[in-house]
C-alpha cells in the first residue's frame, strides 16, 4: 500500500523528502523558547562585568540552555541558507561549493559556541 | 525541424512588475531578517569566546558593543531576531490551514508592528536594567 508518506519520502530537490520542511519547523519551535530565554539572559548581563557574566552562563541550567539553542540555531540556519543557496544558485559547481561552506559554517557556529559555554561552565 | 534557431527559455515575471503588497514585503524582509541573523551568529560566537578567553577579550568585546557603530548593529540584530520569529509564528498559523483569508494584510502587518513594539521594549528594558 502506498501511503501518503512513502509517496513523498525522497522526494524534493535534494531527494530528502520532508524531513527539511520537518526539521525547520522543528528547530523554529525550539527556537522560540530557546531564544526568548537567551535574550532574557542578554538583557540582563547588558553592561555587567566579566565576573558576572561568567558566574552566571557557569550556572548548570543557563548552559545547558545555552548548548540547547546553539545546537538548534545551527541547524535551522544551516536548513534556511541552504533553501536560499538552491533558490538562487544555478550553476551546479557553484551550488555544491556553496552547500558545502554552508554546513561548515553552521557546524562552526555551533562548535565554538559550544566550546566556548563548556570552557565557562567547567572554569576554565 | 532539426535547425530551429534556439530560443532564450521563457522567465517568470520579476518582482519589479508586481505592485507591492504587506504580505509579500513581508515574505521577502523574512528572508532578508533570516540571512542577516545567519551571519550575526558570529557576533554571539564573539562574545561567548570573548567571554571564556579572559577579561582582557571580554572587554576588547564589550568594547566595541559599547560604541555607537556596536549598538547600532546589535540594535538591528535585535530586530531582525523578533521580526524572524514572529514571522516564523506566522508561518506556524499557515501550517495549520488558517490565515489564507483577508486576514493575511493584518498578519503581516502585525508582524512589523510587533517587532518595532517588542524591540523598543527589550532596549528600554535593558536599560533600565544597567542602571
Amino acid at each position: 500500500m502506498r501511503t501518503p508518506l512513502s509517496r513523498i519520502r525522497g522526494l524534493g530537490a535534494a531527494h530528502h523528502g520532508t524531513e527539511h520542511f520537518w526539521l525547520q519547523r522543528l528547530t523554529a519551535a525550539a527556537n522560540v523558547f530557546l531564544l526568548v530565554v537567551l535574550i532574557g539572559i542578554v538583557v540582563t548581563l547588558v553592561g555587567r562585568s566579566h565576573a558576572t557574566v561568567l558566574a552566571t552562563l557557569s550556572k548548570p541550567l543557563v548552559s545547558v540552555l545555552l548548548v540547547a539553542a546553539v545546537i538548534s540555531v545551527a541547524i535551522h540556519m544551516r536548513l534556511g541558507m541552504q533553501i536560499i543557496i538552491e533558490d538562487y544558485v544555478h550553476s551546479e559547481f557553484r551550488k555544491v561549493v556553496l552547500l558545502m561552506l554552508n554546513t561548515f559554517f553552521a557546524w562552526g557556529i555551533g562548535l565554538c559556541s559550544i566550546y566556548a559555554v563548556l570552557m565557562i561552565s567547567f572554569g576554565t | 525541424m532539426t535547425d530551429t534557431p534556439a530560443r532564450p527559455r521563457p522567465t517568470s515575471p520579476h518582482l519589479t512588475i508586481y505592485r507591492m503588497t504587506w504580505t509579500m514585503v513581508m515574505s521577502i524582509v523574512h528572508r532578508i531578517t533570516g540571512s542577516a541573523l545567519y551571519f550575526g551568529t558570529l557576533l554571539l560566537v564573539w562574545w561567548l569566546v570573548a567571554a571564556a578567553s579572559g577579561a582582557k577579550y571580554f572587554d576588547t568585546a564589550n568594547a566595541f558593543f559599547g560604541s555607537w557603530f556596536g549598538q547600532f548593529i546589535l540594535l538591528g540584530y535585535t530586530w531582525a531576531l523578533i521580526h524572524h520569529m514572529l514571522g516564523g509564528i506566522r508561518h506556524f498559523i499557515w501550517d495549520t490551514g488558517r490565515g489564507y483569508g483577508p486576514e493575511r494584510q493584518a498578519l503581516a502587518r502585525m508582524t512589523l508592528v510587533g517587532s518595532v513594539s517588542i524591540t523598543i521594549l527589550l532596549w528600554a528594558l535593558a536599560l533600565v536594567l544597567r542602571s
